[in-house]
């Protein structure tokens, strides 16, 4: 009984762990060690040579103050992380409050949070091709302008641009800053708060030093989801952009259609860095396992 | 707390998001039901099934059909691999074991890692596997691998393999919130009743964790139906539905798009719906069994 009890959390846990051994740890382990290997048009080699990596950046510290492509297409993908996560959060923050704070029925507060959270479960291509009626040339945007005589030309930086690939990041992704924070400020004693009222705090004052400060694990744990979705993405970026704005995620895609893994894997050991240094600094505002 | 003035522009400023979320998907339903010379954007040119027809016939050269019910396969696969999985995981949680920790940070890992380096990680997995078989059978001389074999990449091993590595952890997570909130003193009354560890879990534990297991069903399927990102690289031959939707948004040029997204949606609404309902049946069954005190035998 007791053998039987000490052994059947690691059964319990062993097919669940082999799934992340065999799709995700090895894998990952492997970019590293390719990103190492040598290639041609049609092999990859064995080797360790660090040219992958010297490829990327090569001669962009000679070139500045110019911008490299490298060099311009991180600071591209770095612009489109920090619109995006502004947005989500600005957003995301007063949507959760609203639910939290303004609604106080409880049924009344799982409809309407399950009314936020229903398009996640919908397909993201479609939910950005919903988008073209809207944005193009001929779409209900530019249709309404010019009726109203506030355009005489049709808008062209609606669909295919920077606008719209943000548009479309922060439609898609601000209920990952939602769910956290709205499970954050759940958490807040309403006395808190209302003792902030009685001491004489004003609306905002209590917002920024009593609200804020609780939700700070929920914020940073959807700026976290959202920061790292938008850094990898090249679907988004494809599909709203046209196929035309570059990114770091569209480089990796790029060579692994022309099947330089080598290359591929090295310019993915840099996005995951770039990844792991933006949560790890994160991470030291929240511990995520308490969250749960 | 939030004064009436705040509460009204708040809750304008909800509304506005809701029709921010919903606005668009609303747009290509109604679009999708286009006249036959209609186009792309308003004005409606009549209203017919004209494209949800020639989406039946066939858009260019990819076959909807077969896509579509790969990625219902797919993702019913996914969806009961997630369900069973990151139940038994959840239950091994409960205990202190060792690696636990480990484990827990690779599954919230797993969630934010880019999903174009899992993505590559698996398609070079794949093809070192490959490579290394095809090398084996030419050395050993096996004449099938020699002439017949491609690939071990696809629908059900490296394509499934990457959308796991989505699901699971979503599913474990939900795990971990309802233990959290579980009282075993359930469990301990089944056990003071005799009941062994397979009863108890099976009498006591599951029917109270019942919905949320439906919950994250709906997660592994709806995850799954409309993943892209991880399978892209990692599928193989044979495309999805959301990887052929990738590719027609560049060449169709026409409603049947539309009609498309409104078949999907519609699926994904229906799965949602069912899920919900189910779920609330279970709760309510359990609450209305709370004691089955002079009911006699059911």
């Amino acid at each position: 009984m007791s053998l039987r009890k000490s052994i059947a959390p690691y059964l319990l846990a062993l097919p669940y762990s082999l799934v992340f051994i065999l799709f995700f740890l090895v894998p990952l382990v492997l970019v590293v060690v390719v990103s190492f290997w040598d290639y041609t048009e049609y092999s990859i080699i064995p080797d360790f040579i660090g040219t992958n990596y010297s490829d990327i950046f090569g001669g962009c510290i000679a070139k500045l103050p110019d911008l490299c492509t490298a060099f311009a297409t991180y600071l591209s993908t770095f612009k489109y992380v920090f619109l995006t996560w502004i947005f989500t959060l600005v957003i995301g923050f007063a949507v959760a409050y609203f639910l939290a704070f303004c609604v106080t029925s409880l049924p009344v507060q799982i409809a309407l949070f399950l009314l936020c959270t229903i398009p996640f479960w919908t397909s993201n291509v479609i939910r950005m091709i919903s988008w073209i009626p809207l944005l193009g040339r001929n779409g209900v945007v530019n249709q309404g302008l010019i009726k109203a005589g506030l355009i005489s030309e049709p808008i062209e930086w609606l669909l295919y641009s920077g606008f719209s690939v943000t548009l479309a990041f922060v439609h898609l992704y601000t209920l990952f800053m939602v769910v956290p924070i709205f499970n954050s400020m759940m958490r807040i004693d309403k006395s808190i708060m209302e003792a902030a009222y009685d001491a004489g705090a004003g609306g905002w004052k209590t917002l920024w030093n009593v609200v804020v400060p609780l939700c700070k694990p929920g914020i940073a744990i959807g700026s976290i989801f959202v920061i790292t979705i938008v850094m990898g993405d090249f679907i988004t970026i494809g599909v709203m952009g046209g196929q035309q704005i570059a990114s770091i995620g569209k480089i990796i895609q790029v060579e692994m259609s022309y099947l330089q893994f080598p290359a591929a894997a090295a310019n993915a050991v840099v996005l995951l860095l770039l990844t792991l240094m933006i949560i790890v600094a994160m991470s030291r505002i929240v511990d995520i396992r308490k969250e749960l | 707390m939030a004064g009436p003035k705040t509460k009204f522009f708040l809750g304008l400023f909800f509304l506005l998001f809701l029709v921010f979320l919903y606005g668009p998907m609303f747009t290509i339903f109604v679009l999708s039901f286009q006249g036959p010379d209609g186009g792309l954007t308003f004005p409606m040119n009549g209203v017919s099934l004209h494209w949800f027809k020639s989406l039946w016939e066939g858009v260019g050269v990819v076959d909807i059909g077969r896509a579509f019910r790969r990625s219902i396969a797919l993702g019913l696969v996914v969806m009961v691999i997630t369900v069973v999985f990151s139940l038994m995981a959840g239950l091994a949680f409960r205990h202190k074991f060792r690696g636990s920790t480990p484990l827990f940070y690779i599954t919230v890992a797993s969630l934010i890692v880019p999903s174009i380096v899992v993505s590559l990680g698996v398609a070079l997995q794949f093809r070192l596997i490959d490579d290394a078989l095809k090398a084996w059978g030419r050395e050993n001389e096996i004449e099938w691998i020699v002439q017949e074999f491609a690939t071990t990449m696809g629908l059900f091993t490296s394509g499934m393999g990457a959308q796991l590595t989505w699901t699971l952890p979503f599913g474990l997570l939900i795990m971990f919130a309802v233990f959290n909130r579980f009282d075993p003193m359930y469990e301990e009354a089944a056990r003071d009743m005799g009941a062994g560890p397979w009863a108890t879990f099976r009498e006591a534990v599951l029917p109270i964790i019942a919905p949320s297991l439906v919950g994250v069903a709906l997660f592994g399927f709806t995850l799954s139906y409309d993943e892209l990102a991880r399978s892209s690289q990692a599928i193989g031959g044979l495309n999805t539905l959301p990887l052929e939707l990738r590719g027609l948004t560049t060449t169709v040029t026409d409603p049947s798009i539309y009609a498309l997204g409104t078949v999907t949606t519609s699926i994904s609404f229906l799965v949602i719906i069912l899920a919900l309902l189910f779920a609330w049946v279970l709760r309510r069954r359990r609450l209305a069994q709370g004691s089955d005190a002079g009911k006699g035998m059911v």
